[in-house]
């Protein structure tokens, strides 16, 4: 599916906003045709990196490439692009019929029918100024546009504020059901990671503007896994050094720790050791990654609860 | 339907397999397409490709050019070989794992296995009896 030029392609990009650095020496490759996961947590830099990638904000050092061209100022790539974030601002008399009416002269591939379909499965008021929508509704109109665009890149930034289950739930069933139909490139950022994460084929993580991960949503699978077993087992697993630590917890003499870096000879290790292997999801694993709790919604009081009570065993990058 | 901790594509191959095991997809019946499986199991299209293009390259599926994936001719006989082979791993080895632990010789292994099937024959229906 992908083609041999990268819909996305930064090296060494670099942003400060005066002492700050929002982006450090961020490299990363996005594939063509493919739906790719934008991760991390709020004020991670996602946002600045979608800035500089749409050509609203230009790099302090370094280079961004969009379809293989430089996005700032330039007219020939950013009419391939459709970016879709959480404050989009629009006129203060719009109503949703005046965007679904201007949106086709901004995107040519715009599907009018299609909008029409998502319209009613949102079920959205057209006729309502956007000032009196909920936020569900006005969410629903970034989406209905970033979908029925079907421009070649198309970047999700947080899209769905207020949106309910089922309604999320039909973004992404519509998503998928489309971009099999009309393949494009789908950057999607979202603190929901367990939703999305069967959506994507790549995913990208950002922690304090670096990328801390850049991977195959498949090879992220089964990397990682909670090891159960009695301390002392536990630890001569781990002493063996062939996996990172990225949390441990105990309770008795019970030790659970979650590490990185399994493949068939640690897992076969760790069966013949007669310890437990629980899988976690992508999102525990980047919850870890960027040491701690990505936002209240998206952490399970559960999970809270433990970071409470954490102990930290492996270094954390 | 999808497990975490293992490659989705797997999954997808794997479900296939069993529905060719179990008589499900018949041979040379046709397969759903790749869009298909994405869209019933909420993944990434190109996550159902690979899992079905595992099976293509294995010649349990082929290819018919502007038509779509059907099953081969002699699958299902392929498929339960390479299953016989991996039950001993995936069954065998861990009961005897467990059974060690709790201090129960094959011998004794062998006669509960026997008596387990014995009373699943005996009561078709799925309901445990008492004790």
């Amino acid at each position: 599916m992908t083609t041999a030029t990268p819909a996305i392609e930064t090296r060494g990009l670099t942003k400060r906003f005066g002492a700050m650095t929002a982006l450090d020496d961020v490299t990363v490759t996005i594939p063509a045709g493919s739906i790719t996961g934008l991760l991390g947590r709020n004020g991670a830099g996602k946002t600045t990196l979608m800035h500089v990638l749409t050509g609203q904000d230009f790099p302090s050092e370094g280079e961004a490439r969009v379809f293989g061209q430089r996005p700032a100022e330039n007219a020939s790539v950013l009419q391939h692009i459709a970016f879709i974030k959480e404050s989009q601002k629009y006129p203060d008399d719009f109503k949703p019929k005046h965007v679904l009416t201007s949106a086709p002269w901004f995107f040519e591939n715009w599907d009018a029918d299609f909008a029409a379909q998502l319209v009613d499965d949102f079920r959205l008021p057209l006729n309502r100024r956007i000032k009196k929508l909920s936020r569900g509704q006005l969410s629903a109109v970034g989406v209905i546009v970033g979908l029925a665009s079907r421009a070649p890149l198309t970047f999700f930034d947080e899209p769905y504020l207020g949106l309910d289950a089922v309604a999320r739930q039909i973004f992404y069933d519509r998503l998928l059901t489309d971009y099999a139909k009309f393949p494009r490139t789908v950057v999607l950022s979202t603190h929901l990671i367990d939703e999305v994460a069967n959506l994507l084929e790549h995913v990208v993580v950002i922690d304090q503007g670096r990328v801390i991960l850049d991977s195959p949503a498949e090879e992220l699978r089964g990397r990682a896994a909670s090891v159960i077993g009695p301390r002392a087992e536990v630890d001569a697993f781990l002493a063996r050094g062939r996996v990172e630590t990225l949390h441990r917890e105990e309770l008795g003499g019970t030790a659970s720790v979650l590490v990185d870096g399994i493949d068939d000879v640690v897992r076969a290790d760790a069966l013949n050791s007669g310890l437990q292997l629980t899988p976690v999801t992508l999102q525990q694993l980047i919850v870890r990654r960027t040491g701690g709790v990505l936002n209240d919604a998206a952490a399970p009081a559960a999970e809270a609860a433990a970071l409470r009570g954490r102990r930290t065993a492996g270094a954390r990058r | 339907m999808i497990d975490e901790g293992k490659p989705i594509f797997l999954q997808i191959a794997e479900q296939i397999e069993n529905d060719i095991i179990e008589g499900a997809l018949a041979e040379e019946s046709q397969v759903p397409s790749t869009n298909e499986f994405a869209a019933f199991h909420r993944i990434n299209p190109a996550t159902a490709g690979k899992g079905v293009n595992l099976l293509v390259d294995e010649g349990v599926l082929y290819k018919k050019r502007g038509i779509g994936m059907f099953v081969a001719t002699g699958a299902r006989d392929v498929l339960i070989t390479k299953r016989r082979t991996q039950f001993v791993d995936d069954y065998v080895r861990p009961l005897l794992t467990e059974a060690a632990k709790l201090g129960i010789d094959p011998r004794t292994l062998s006669g509960l296995i026997q008596d387990a099937s014995a009373e699943a024959s005996a009561e078709p229906a799925p309901s445990r009896a008492h004790g």
